[in-house]
């Protein structure tokens, strides 16, 4: 189960609108999935490590050496709005 | 507003109230390449001329972590005398903002570089004040914001920003401290010293005005004795000045809340430095979550011993060593040495002075007498001094060989730092030499008892305190010159 | 899409002979190169020609790049044939998952429409280096996100062997384009099951190899701790000699290692000496009677080349599926946070402020899937459920890397069903999302532990594929492949569908 107003909570953590239509289906397809999800809370797994990486390395690291990068015209090629060599946003406040 | 030192330096009391204040200071190191990528860190470069897709944040990209940076963060933390950790990882903090490419930011959270430091602050009134620094870690920095369309370039009314990630992917170190200061004062005393301290390892350039040092602070304020107030979080103080300003403006304003019955929120406050007030964003957007997680494409960090006490051999001499050393070779009392170990380019001063005197008392008196009240007076750094080691060596010279009294010696000091000319120079230009010689003196001394019966007998009647007066009018006579040991002996002898 | 050549499909070799691609593997392309039979202009153009004759039908490619593919081969014939790399001049599909420096790269998603990398992902700078040649970019589903390919915001991939069916996913393209044999061989990923399920469902190869043998840098990231990249080919040979062209540590990523010895040529013709079991877990009520019948034979066929079988319980893999609809989730929630229309694709027209257009960019460009799985994984990392969800995963992935070696000290190698299911029907399962997450029963497990996976077309129920996997452990790629070719040999599966050609 997941009430309404968590999922227009993480909606917003994750700048996603959904329409009263998609909110109807989602709401309750979320709460089915983290119910099974949360089937996991049922084991007692307090003496484990988590695991992030099941092949374990470690320290590894680069030399502060420059790499040659991009060039202005190719960092800004994709851009959908650049101005004088810099990426246009709208008003943020 | 009535602002009372208190007792024991706990801090500013308005009517009543305490600050507490953490500051959470980012420095930005002087590495060749970013944190992760090879891009290199420059400053003040064309926009976006100084990036790839890793910084950048195209679609595939890994990072990969510099190993410099790690480097210089550790002697960073070793400075502060912190615990570095055997298992130290990074996290993704995600938030969405323009300047941040990937939409999260690689730094560190529960399993920091370095923990569990101190700083120790040498404040105005000689005392010191031991902050706790509670966490060093490596993060990296944000690309560049211009907002234009509106006024001023402020945030508020632009009509749109531009970004620049040139910067974005710099490597910072974030050092935290513990909420133990309680003044602006202090609170700058603190940044200058750790500013000092950084600038020893050369590892950043500590620059407020190039933003290679930041600094944000949590402010809250409290009756004593009583728990922790709700803290703020003060941004957007770029100077040491408006460090100041701005943490005063933020506990005034914080008193004046609470006096009215208001309660502090926890949020974040702004300073502006061209009205010199603060303001709080109070906009619609909620309180970041930052969905805190380690971040699965880089390798947790574990530094052995090894390498630890290498990056420690490596450091230039820190503080506390410095001020042993001090006891030890010079037999400074330890108050003193503190002072000079804290400030090192004071401590170099003295330090080729008691080389060129070779009479350390003497010298740590002058250094952080006489000089010192110099510098603060006319607001210089000891690098600025018109007044160089070997020139104070000189002048001490002269006191020592006789030629100049204490007194007369102050006096060429003064004349020193206003023209920058050498003692003897002074001394020979204006016929300061002090008179010491015996023959000369006793003519001078001769003559005045003569001139003064009355209070010669008095004198010999038992009054002891009227060889002040003899001594006066033979300093008059001289122009001060006269030697004060030999003038008392003469008029003793002659007194007699 | 590309010029007409006259016969479809079948490209006239050097000698006069007609090149039919669906009898060609890698090695087999490579030798008629090698002997001169065939130049790599005509066989490019067979290709292409194949895809023009059936990818109206079985829609595996997003991007044919004709010209691009035609010039490569043509710079390859300029060369002397002593002085060519060995496989250089053999076409290649590539899920639209890898970067290529110039060419468009979607990721099969409305957000990345346009996007050209400026850089080629480590493995296609490889490719390159060996000489290969591209033919295009293969559909997907978008993001990887998905088990069908039905998720792709361009277009429904059908399944070589029955159209109205789907090829699997999220390697879908890639698993039918080798099927219909419209490229030698393809690379796709595999972070749930996405290479080895679909090409159990298209009767192919796919290999998922140990985590951290081949970069990662320049695959679009969906979960980083669990994502690879492998070879989908028509036989286990092929697949040996792709992923020795791939693997290797790349500084470029951290959680790179690669593989201490190349694979070589597959060659074992026994199992004798080798013990195999097989996963309890993944042969139960969830497993179709028909693909238990497969199954069943293929392990007698391990039987039969002398390796012994027996059941082996790793109870912990039921709870596979819950910890990686969390992990996975969560992960790919923060990778995909990047897709918010400043540098680069979409970006929605006319906002009126920053918050208005991420929220419109990435409503917009962001499928339904995607969007869930993003919700999903932006909650179980919110403040207050990281422990109970994003951490309890993790830690059930522990339990399960103990099962598996637990499992692994007393097998070389564990067997099961690739897929509980043949291919279903499109559209079947869209309705519920859950049902689709179960279907990755057997593989999800083998990402989680990070371990090398293949699939290898073992017969048919109701005429579709049933692929056998076969799992080792971390770093075991050369035994298993080797195991993998045994068994595959003493199978003997068709693995050529019989696709239709539509005139040119």
């Amino acid at each position: 189960m997941i009430s309404r107003q968590e999922v227009e909570h993480v909606a917003r953590l994750a700048r996603l609108h959904f329409d009263e239509e998609e909110l109807a289906r989602l709401q309750p397809e979320l709460g089915q999935i983290i119910d099974y999800v949360r089937q996991l809370s049922e084991l007692d797994l307090s003496g484990l490590q988590a695991t992030s990486h099941a092949v374990a390395l470690k320290n590894v690291l680069r030399p502060d050496e420059p790499v040659a990068g991009l060039t202005q015209e190719e960092a800004i090629s994709n851009g959908p709005d650049v101005e004088r060599g810099q990426f246009v946003v709208p008003r943020i406040g | 507003m009535s602002t009372k030192p208190t007792k024991g330096g706990t801090g500013m009391q308005r009517d009543g109230w305490e600050a507490v204040i953490g500051l959470e200071i980012h420095v930005q190191l002087n590495t060749r390449t970013k944190m992760f990528c090879g891009c290199e860190v420059t400053f003040g470069e064309p926009p976006n001329t100084h990036v790839c897709p890793i910084c950048l944040g195209h679609p595939g990209v890994l990072p990969v972590t510099n190993e410099k940076a790690i480097e210089y963060a550790t002697r960073i933390a070793l400075a502060f005398d912190c615990r570095i950790a055997d298992h130290t990882i990074f996290h993704r903090k995600n938030y969405f903002y323009p300047d941040l490419p990937k939409a999260y930011q690689i730094s560190q959270y529960d399993l920091p570089l370095g923990i569990g430091g101190h700083l120790d602050v040498e404040l105005e009134d000689g005392s010191n004040l031991r902050v706790g620094i509670t966490r060093v870690h490596l993060e990296e920095d944000a690309g560049k914001l211009i907002h234009t369309g509106g006024t001023s370039g402020r945030i508020d009314g632009a009509d749109y920003s531009l970004v620049d990630f040139n910067r974005g992917g710099t490597p910072l170190v974030e050092i935290v401290s513990e909420p133990e200061i309680s003044t602006p004062d202090q609170a700058r005393a603190f940044l200058t010293q750790l500013r000092s301290l950084v600038q020893q390892l050369g590892v950043s350039d500590v620059n407020m005005e190039e933003g290679s040092l930041r600094c944000d602070a949590n402010v809250s304020v409290r009756r004593p004795g009583e728990p922790f107030g709700t803290k703020t979080e003060l941004k957007n103080m770029n100077s040491f000045r408006f460090l100041h300003r701005g943490l005063e403006a933020e506990i005034e304003r914080q008193i004046d809340a609470l006096e009215s019955g208001e309660r502090i929120v926890q949020e974040t406050v702004h300073f502006d430095p061209g009205t010199g007030l603060v303001s709080t964003l109070r906009s619609k957007e909620e309180a970041h979550d930052y969905r805190y997680f380690p971040e699965p494409d880089l390798t947790p960090i574990e530094l052995d011993d090894t390498y630890v006490e290498r990056v420690r051999s490596g450091l230039p001499e820190l503080p506390a060593a410095r001020k042993e050393r001090l006891m030890a070779e010079y037999g400074l009392p330890s108050k003193d040495a503190a002072l000079l170990a804290a400030n090192k380019p004071l401590g170099d001063y003295f330090e080729a002075v008691a080389a060129a005197t070779g009479d350390p008392r003497i010298s740590a008196n002058w250094v952080m007498g006489d000089l010192s009240a110099y510098l603060n007076v006319a607001g210089l750094e000891v690098s600025e001094c018109a007044v160089s080691a070997e020139s104070l060596a000189e002048l001490l010279g002269l006191v020592r060989d006789g030629t100049l009294s204490g007194k007369m010696a102050k006096e060429v000091f003064e004349t020193m730092t206003a023209t920058g000319k050498s003692a003897r120079t002074i001394v020979d230009e204006k016929g300061l030499g002090q008179i010491s010689d015996a023959g000369e003196l006793d003519a001078i001394v001769a003559r005045i008892v003569a001139a003064n019966p009355g209070p010669a007998e008095e004198f010999r009647q038992g009054r002891d305190r009227v060889l002040g007066f003899f001594v006066g009018q033979v300093m008059k006579e001289t122009r001060g010159q006269a030697n004060p040991q030999v003038v008392n002996d003469l008029l003793r002898a002659h007194l007699a | 899409m590309i010029a007409d050549t006259g016969d479809c499909g079948r490209e006239r070799a050097g000698d006069g002979s007609v090149l039919d691609v669906t009898t060609l593997t890698a090695y087999r392309c490579r030798q008629l190169l090698e002997d001169g039979e065939v130049s790599a202009t005509e066989l490019t153009r067979a290709y292409l020609h194949r895809i023009e004759a059936v990818d109206e039908a079985v829609q595996a490619y997003l991007l044919v790049d004709g010209a691009g593919a035609l010039g490569a081969a043509a710079a390859v014939d300029a060369k002397p044939r002593a002085e060519r790399l060995p496989w250089e001049g053999v076409p290649i599909g590539l899920k639209d998952i890898f970067c290529v420096k110039g060419m468009e790269t979607t990721c099969a998603s409305r957000i990345l429409k346009g996007y050209v990398p400026p850089y080629d992902a480590t493995i296609i700078a490889k490719l390159r280096a060996a000489g290969l040649i591209f033919l295009g970019k293969l559909n997907m589903d978008e993001f990887a996100m998905g088990s069908s390919t039905e998720n792709s915001a361009f277009k429904t991939t059908r399944n070589p062997w029955d159209l109205d069916r789907v090829p699997g996913g999220s390697s879908g393209g890639s698993a039918a384009c080798v099927a219909a044999a419209e490229a030698p061989w393809a690379l796709g990923t595999d972070t749930g099951g996405s290479i080895r399920q679909p090409a159990s469902l298209c009767g192919v190869v796919g290999l998922k190899p140990t985590y951290g043998v081949v970069s990662r840098y320049g695959l679009v990231a969906f979960a980083s701790s669990l994502d690879q990249i492998g070879p989908i080919t028509r036989d286990v040979k092929d697949a040996a000699a792709l992923l020795d062209i791939i693997a290797g540590r790349d500084p470029r990523d951290s959680t790179s290692i690669g593989l201490s010895d190349p694979i070589g040529v597959p060659s074992r013709g026994d199992l004798e000496g080798l013990r195999f079991g097989v996963i309890k877990e993944f042969v139960g009520g969830a497993c179709d009677p028909g693909v238990r019948d497969v199954f069943d034979s293929g392990v007698d066929a391990i039987s039969m080349l002398g390796g012994v079988c027996e059941e082996v319980s790793l109870p912990s893999v039921e709870r596979g599926i819950a910890a990686y609809y969390l992990i996975a989730p969560s992960e790919a929630s923060s990778n995909l946070a990047r897709f918010d229309g400043v540098r680069y694709g979409h970006r929605a027209a006319h906002s009126e402020d920053l918050l208005e257009m991420y929220t419109r960019t990435r409503s917009e460009g962001f499928g339904v899937e995607v969007k869930r799985r993003i919700m999903i994984g932006t909650y179980a990392l919110s403040a207050g459920y990281y422990d109970a969800y994003y951490a309890q995963a993790q830690r059930t992935r522990t339990l399960i890397i103990q099962d598996f070696e637990r499992a692994f000290s007393r097998f070389d190698f564990l067997v099961s069903p690739t897929s509980p299911t043949v291919a279903f029907k499109i559209g079947e399962r869209t309705a519920d999302p859950l049902a689709m997450y179960l279907s990755d029963l057997c593989t999800i497990p083998v990402n989680l532990a990070a371990l090398p996976g293949i699939s290898i077309p073992a017969g048919f129920s109701a005429g579709l594929p049933v692929g056998l996997q076969m799992i080792g452990p971390h770093f075991s790629e050369r035994g298993l492949l080797n195991a993998a070719h045994a068994v595959e040999q003493k199978l003997e599966v068709d693995v050529v569908p019989p696709l239709v050609e539509v005139a040119g």
